[in-house]
């Protein structure tokens, strides 16, 4: 279809076209786009305080990306990321708060609850599509609602008495750092980043080096060639699911031990989920792309809180901006048929 | 002689083949003249030009004597002309009357005048013959009542001229016979119909006229009364010298495949494959030869395990596959040339090193401690390359660069290097150049001289007469002779794979 280098500069020029018709808007509205893109900037990366804040929203955004990214490669498209970053969120908390155990267990036990939780919950949708060939996307967005009303629901009658919160999580399963938080001029930096990356990792290596990764690539791209080749297309099917359900669920569980130490009642959906959506296909469904494409994210929406501070231009400026990136990309095929015109144009 | 439509000198190219090469086809009125040629001679080309989806480079088109310019299918309606594709377009879930209607509805105000709507297709349905049920859902209804629906359509927009592509291809014998009466009434009421189709039954049964071409090239138009299957077999395959490609007699040993009584449904739900027994040796190569449709598919998958059989059993050196997945039956010796390569052969987004490995993957020593070695990939991957000329820039190329040609030298190196009992071969030649057939069937061969059986499938007739040591001819799900490719000719196979009986066939050649 693409191209490798297509592959790399259709993101890219996404990326850039979003940020040039953003500055177009800013000047439509009297803003002048310098300013506005300055103070974006320094509202991202300007000191270590907000390149603190950045980092520590990349991380969910990075896990949900993969989530999404996994699901994609094998062929489905998982909507339910945010449902089972949810479940991932509250089951973490929950083993954070049950045990009384030391921290190199605890912990470890805790992240790991919540990738099983979010796994779980990614099964569901992942059998019902093997067995009865019932759509996953249906079932996922479902799957979102239950879970914001069963979370809520623990949150307020299971794990806490009738409270909007649950208690925080001791230090044995918290992944806050003092060490992350003095760099960072006590920013809410945590260690999730590295496990993050790490998750970046383990997907590039299921994918490309494992025996099974080869069978989810390739049920992926021809479900009939896989079939053929003896492959067994529907047990691919609800592993892929799993597998992105558990990234999904640690996501959940770095906001769950990181971020915020605890649960709490979710009026809506947080939106991570779904903007993992995003980033995956910003990322070209790989686990660079992905990690690049949740650092933009990141910088983007952190930055857009400080620029109404500095230059007055609105918070809104940095929705209209990714959504013409996600514009772009998803109508790629208007820059590859450009790149094509440009290169002939060339000879 | 009043003409309908004339097709003169039609030339058509497409890049690096010449389809259609200076053919004439005249249509009378109300004739029913019959378009005959193998498989790729060009006749869907010729009638998709004059259905106005491709232009032609050279000559022209008349319809009742006035030259035309067709440019796009809505003028070739406008000109009375209707085609009834092999593969129907209709919607499913709509009625047959919102089917036929569909882009012309009848309209009282902004809505659709569904009653108006029925009682016109009730009335063209009564006119022609053409018993359907209005108000059902064509997903209800059986294939032959969806052509009916087909024809409805054509009739509804005035079609005074129907193609007809390969008719009989998905209809039951009765439904055939149904077809035929349909085709009277048709002309009887003043149509012209022209048939496409590779069936001389058919054409000795209901065609007036009939004009064969060949390899893209017209051959000869003749009056169907006074000429004889054999001889309408001889002008649609040619009498230039054939290819034939060396071998050995065959020593065919102890039996590798066992079928018996076998019964496999098709993705429809009916019987496709029925009671069919058949025997392969170790050694030998049998063709299977037929018309397309006749079952030949779901008997392979039901071979190698990807579609599930009714009833009867399959055996491999005498063990049961017939309940086995198909990774088991990979296993257990069976070597797979899918007869679509895009579909089943080739991931295409892979490189070509990991479509070498595609069942292959988990052994060792491709894989080790569940990773993969792509040291061990790669290296097998060259080997076959080399071995069988696969034409690519490495072994890292995605499959989807190369030729097809190329394509099909990687499976085929990929099947035969697994050194299965069994080799099936489904139409392993299908749109290759000269050179690649002959590699192709070379390798196939060898594989006999090894000892190994051999299942090929095609439907070029030279292919199998060359290459099989015996034909087994299949006709409607099942095996209905089998012959030796050295005692047979080209013109009893094509009366066999009609559907002839042996004895008739027998009889005609000896004229």
């Amino acid at each position: 279809m693409f191209n490798r280098v297509q592959k790399i500069l259709i993101p890219v020029i996404s990326v850039i076209l979003g940020l040039i018709i953003g500055a177009i808007v800013m000047i439509i509205s009297g803003f002048n786009p310098l300013e506005g893109y300055s103070a974006l900037l320094k509202g991202a990366v300007g000191d270590s305080f907000y390149l603190g804040e950045t980092i520590r929203q990349i991380t969910p955004y990075i896990f949900a990306g993969l989530a999404v990214a996994f699901a994609f490669r094998t062929g489905l498209f998982n909507i339910g990321v945010e449902g089972q970053l949810l479940v991932g969120w509250i089951a973490s908390v929950w083993v954070g708060l049950a045990f009384d155990l030391p921290k190199v267990i605890h912990l470890p036990m805790s992240i790991l609850a919540g990738a099983a939780a979010g796994a779980l919950w990614a099964f569901v949708p992942g059998i019902l599509k093997a067995r009865f060939r019932v759509h996953e996307v249906i079932v996922t967005i479902m799957m979102n609602y239950i879970a914001l009303h069963l979370v809520n629901h623990l949150v307020r009658y299971v794990i806490s008495d009738q409270q909007n919160t649950t208690e925080r999580v001791p230090e044995t399963a918290s992944l806050k750092s003092p060490f992350l938080e003095t760099l960072t001029e006590f920013s809410t930096m945590h260690f999730g980043i590295f496990l993050a990356l790490a998750g970046a990792i383990i997907f590039w290596l299921i994918l490309e080096k494992t025996t099974a990764g080869f069978e989810l690539r390739s049920v992926g791209f021809n479900q009939h060639a896989s079939e053929y080749a003896g492959m067994n297309v529907n047990r691919n099917i609800v592993f892929s699911m799993v597998i992105s359900g558990a990234f999904a669920g640690l996501g959940g569980a770095m906001e769950g031990l990181g971020t915020f130490g605890y649960a709490f009642i979710h009026s809506a959906f947080s939106g991570v989920g779904f903007d993992g959506i995003a980033v995956a296909l910003l990322g070209g469904n790989v686990a660079i792309g992905v990690v690049l494409a949740a650092a933009l994210f990141g910088i983007l929406k952190q930055g857009a809180l400080i620029m109404p501070i500095e230059s007055g231009v609105p918070t809104e400026l940095v929705e209209i901006v990714i959504a013409i990136i996600i514009f772009f990309v998803a109508s790629s095929y208007i820059i590859a048929y450009v790149l094509q015109r440009f290169k002939k144009g060339a000879k | 002689m009043e003409y309908v439509i004339e097709m003169l000198n039609i030339r058509k190219e497409f890049p690096g083949i010449v389809a259609n090469d200076n053919i004439t086809l005249q249509l009378k009125k109300g004739e029913i003249h019959a378009l005959l040629g193998e498989n790729g001679a060009g006749k869907s080309t010729l009638m998709n030009v004059l259905f106005g989806l491709y232009q032609p480079e050279q000559g022209e088109i008349k319809v009742k004597g006035k030259k035309v310019n067709i440019t796009n299918p809505n003028i070739a309606n406008d000109l009375g002309i209707g085609m009834v594709h092999q593969h129907f377009m209709l919607v499913d879930p709509f009625t047959v009357t919102e089917n036929i209607v569909l882009g012309m509805e009848p309209k009282k105000g902004v809505t659709i005048d569904m009653k108006k709507a029925v009682k016109d297709v009730k009335e063209i349905s009564d006119r022609y013959g053409l018993k359907v049920d209005p108000n059902a859902k064509i997903a209800e209804i059986s294939v032959g009542m969806q052509q009916r629906v087909e024809i409805l359509k054509t009739l509804y927009r005035g079609a005074e001229i129907l193609i007809f592509d390969e008719p009989t291809a998905v209809l039951t014998p009765q439904e055939i016979k149904e077809l035929t009466q349909i085709f009277k009434t048709l002309i009887s009421e003043g149509k012209s119909i022209i048939l496409i189709t590779h069936k001389l039954k058919e054409i000795i049964e209901v065609c007036d006229r009939v004009t064969v071409i060949r390899k893209g090239v017209g051959i000869d138009t003749l009056d169907v009364e006074g000429t004889t299957p054999n001889e309408l077999a001889s002008l649609m395959v040619g009498r230039e010298v054939l290819f034939r490609t060396e071998k050995k007699t065959a020593v065919p040993k102890e039996a590798v495949l066992e079928i018996t009584k076998l019964n496999v449904k098709d993705a429809r739900g009916v019987n496709a494959v029925k009671d069919l027994s058949i025997t392969l040796r170790a050694g030998e190569i049998v063709g299977i030869a037929g018309v397309d449709g006749n079952g030949q598919s779901e008997l392979i998958e039901a071979i190698t395990g990807l579609r599930k059989i009714s009833s009867g059993s399959i055996k491999l050196s005498g063990k049961e596959l017939s309940s086995l997945k198909p990774r088991k039956i990979t296993e257990a010796g069976i070597g797979h040339i899918p007869q679509d390569r895009h579909k089943h052969g080739l991931v295409l987004d892979f490189p070509i090193g990991e479509n070498m490995v595609l069942q292959t993957y988990y052994q060792t020593p491709f894989s080790k401690m569940s990773m993969l070695n792509n040291k061990e990939i790669n290296k097998k991957a060259k080997k076959l390359i080399a071995e069988f000329d696969v034409r690519t820039p490495s072994e890292y190329t995605e499959a989807r660069a190369l030729s097809g040609g190329n394509q099909q030298k990687a499976i085929i190196g990929r099947e035969v290097d697994r050194d299965p009992d069994l080799l099936i071969a489904a139409q392993p030649t299908r749109g290759l150049d000269v050179g690649a057939i002959e590699f192709i069937h070379q390798r196939l061969i060898d594989q006999r001289d090894k000892g190994k059986a051999v299942l090929l499938l095609s439907f070029e007739l030279d292919e199998i007469m060359n290459v099989s040591d015996r034909i087994a001819v299949i006709y409607e799900g099942n095996i209905i002779a089998i012959v030796d490719p050295k005692e047979t000719t080209e013109q009893e196979l094509g009366l066999l794979m009609a559907g002839s009986k042996r004895k008739e066939a027998g009889e005609d050649t000896h004229v």
